[in-house]
């Protein structure tokens, strides 16, 4: 089924609003001041939560373009990423200014030492170097290197799912039913699971990596 | 030293009509025979007494009060671990609406001469009610000051003359997931239970309290009678008892159970022993708003001169 571009737009503006609602619901409330009684940790976990939760539909699109045949859902994939990228950065800044007070000891003995902080660190630089390598540029600098840095959307997924599981004491709800579907997302990738991994890791597509994001870097220095 | 015998008033607590009128109010009952207190002490006692519930009869002030902003009743009442009734700190403000504290009984028994049953009415009416203002820090790094009402515990203790084979004493949650409806899923291994050892059960810091900003408890806080251990984690401070008991030996308890690397029996505040997953050096006091950082604990959740010779000799990184 193809759509015309210009409802692609409109689509795009929708969903680019919608994307942003937690935001501005969360930003409501804390000029209201309705975070309730410990308003850091209601934006450290409202912002975690819609992270992982638009990781999670962007990682679904793939499955369902293919179930419904509808391509043109494909081109909603990066801003759904972008926005799950933006919601980590708002909960990693929260955690760093707000949370911790950018106590630089406090914050790296965290990351080093509390697996489910050094796993939400490792999900978060991977969708930092995902949003970076996300322009159109990006893509066609890297070539074919580019979907295969790309699948380690899949370890930020994960790493996503079970730095939440980890931080749980005892309601695994949320973040069982995310483990869920998560795993359904991967059945679905199941056949060509082995293919991707052999790209990922394949040392070629990190030395191009590398490279790139050295001259990124020097551009913008 | 954080525990004074007067605390200077804020500003605050003295510009309101309302509380204005609730110092009279106490003057008039007569509570204010109490010779040589301050009239501070009794205004901060009664500031902002949020009018929603029976307020204690014979309510007396008391020396332990830490020198510390008291949290909003709002936060206090609305930011709430309480398992029975849900997960999420502001589940159980909802879900414990309708749960009924009468009539409520709480059972006595096990290494003690007088076994028995004691009435929540009787507790109320036949212990002395003070209110005491104590730090409450939970092992998730946030703390509150409250305003609670009590009584100590060992005073209900001896009543029912525990034997010296009385070595811990074991407390236990109301079971019935008809009235708590969180217990009809599992999550913890319910009934909740806690214990203390003797020593800590009687020492005059530790209460049953009653009630809490001069009225009885909110369900959400643990009415109708919960414990309140100050320089303990919360977790230590069981809700809705309705089962005591002496015991020989040191009680299985349920966090500890379910997590003995994370959640110790003893569970002292000490800022030197981490939670395997968060450091407990700092916590959070809650009610500061957005910018407020964090705050340095203190061993004993700053109880120390007044407990750290139940441990002496104790290593308390191991028994923690
Ligand atoms: C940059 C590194 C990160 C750090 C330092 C970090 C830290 C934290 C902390 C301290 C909490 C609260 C723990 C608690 O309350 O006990 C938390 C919760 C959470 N984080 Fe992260 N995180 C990071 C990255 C991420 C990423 C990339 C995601 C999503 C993909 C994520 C998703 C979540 C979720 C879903 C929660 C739970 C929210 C809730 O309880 O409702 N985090 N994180």
């Amino acid at each position: 089924m193809r759509v015309a571009n210009k409802n692609i737009v409109i689509g795009k503006l929708l969903l680019f609003l919608l994307c942003l609602v937690p935001a501005l619901l969360l930003l409501w409330d804390a000029l209201q001041q309705q975070l309730g009684a410990n308003p850091v940790e209601a934006l450290l976990h409202r912002s975690g939560d819609w992270s992982i939760r638009l990781l999670l539909i962007t990682l679904a699109i793939t499955p369902l373009r293919k179930l419904t045949a509808r391509g043109w859902l494909l081109r909603y994939r990066r801003m759904l990423g972008l926005f799950a990228f933006f919601y980590a950065l708002l909960h990693f800044t929260v955690y760093l200014w707000l949370d911790r007070g950018l106590s630089w000891m406090e914050i790296s003995v965290d990351i080093l030492e509390r697996p489910y902080i050094t796993l939400g660190f490792v999900a978060f630089l991977i969708l930092l170097a995902l949003a970076v390598t996300s322009t159109r540029g990006m893509m066609r600098r890297l070539g074919k290197h580019w979907s295969a840095l790309h699948q380690w959307v899949y370890a930020a997924g994960l790493f996503g799912v079970i730095h939440f599981l980890w931080l749980v004491k005892a309601d695994y709800r949320e973040p069982g039913l995310y483990m869920a579907i998560f795993i359904i997302l991967m059945l679905f990738r199941a056949g060509s699971f082995k293919k991707r991994l052999q790209r990922a890791f394949s040392s070629d597509a990190l030395r191009k990596l590398s490279s790139i994001l050295r001259c990124y870097t020097s551009e913008n220095a | 030293m954080l525990i004074r015998k007067t605390s200077g008033i804020r500003s605050s607590e003295i510009t309101s009509q309302s509380i204005f009128n609730q110092r009279r109010e106490f003057l008039k009952s007569g509570i204010y025979a109490f010779a040589g207190l301050a009239m501070p002490d009794l205004a901060l006692a009664l500031a902002d007494k949020p009018g929603k519930l029976k307020p204690i009869a014979n309510l007396h002030p008391s020396k332990y009060r830490v020198d510390a902003e008291v949290t909003d009743y709002k936060w206090i009442t609305t930011y709430n671990n309480f398992t029975e009734f849900g997960h999420g700190k502001s589940t159980p403000a909802k879900t414990a609406r309708k749960f009924k504290t009468r009539p409520w009984t709480v059972e006595v028994d096990g290494e003690c001469e007088k076994p028995g049953k004691i009435d929540i009415e009787e507790i109320l009416s036949s212990f002395t009610q003070e209110e005491r203002i104590y730090r409450f820090r939970c092992v998730e790094a946030w703390s509150m000051v409250v305003p609670w009402v009590g009584f100590p515990l060992g005073d209900l203790l001896k009543q029912f003359k525990p034997t010296s084979k009385a070595k811990y004493v074991v407390f236990e949650t109301l079971h019935d997931p008809k009235r708590m409806p969180n217990q009809r899923y599992d999550g913890l291994d319910w009934p909740y239970r806690e214990g203390l050892r003797m020593d800590e059960a009687m020492h005059p810091l530790t209460i049953l309290s009653t009630g809490l900003y001069g009225e009885i408890l909110p369900n959400q806080n643990g009415a109708p009678l919960r414990l309140v251990v100050p320089w303990k984690y919360g977790f230590k401070s069981i809700k809705s008892i309705v089962k005591i008991s002496f015991s020989e030996k040191q009680p299985p308890t349920t966090w500890n159970g379910k997590a003995p690397d994370e959640y110790g029996f003893f569970a002292n505040v000490n800022p030197k022993v981490d939670h395997p997953r968060w450091s407990q050096a700092k916590h959070r006091v809650l009610g500061g708003g957005i910018f407020s950082g964090r705050e340095k604990t203190r061993m004993f959740n700053g109880y120390a001169d007044e407990v750290a010779s139940l441990y002496r000799g104790m290593n308390l990184k191991n028994n923690f």
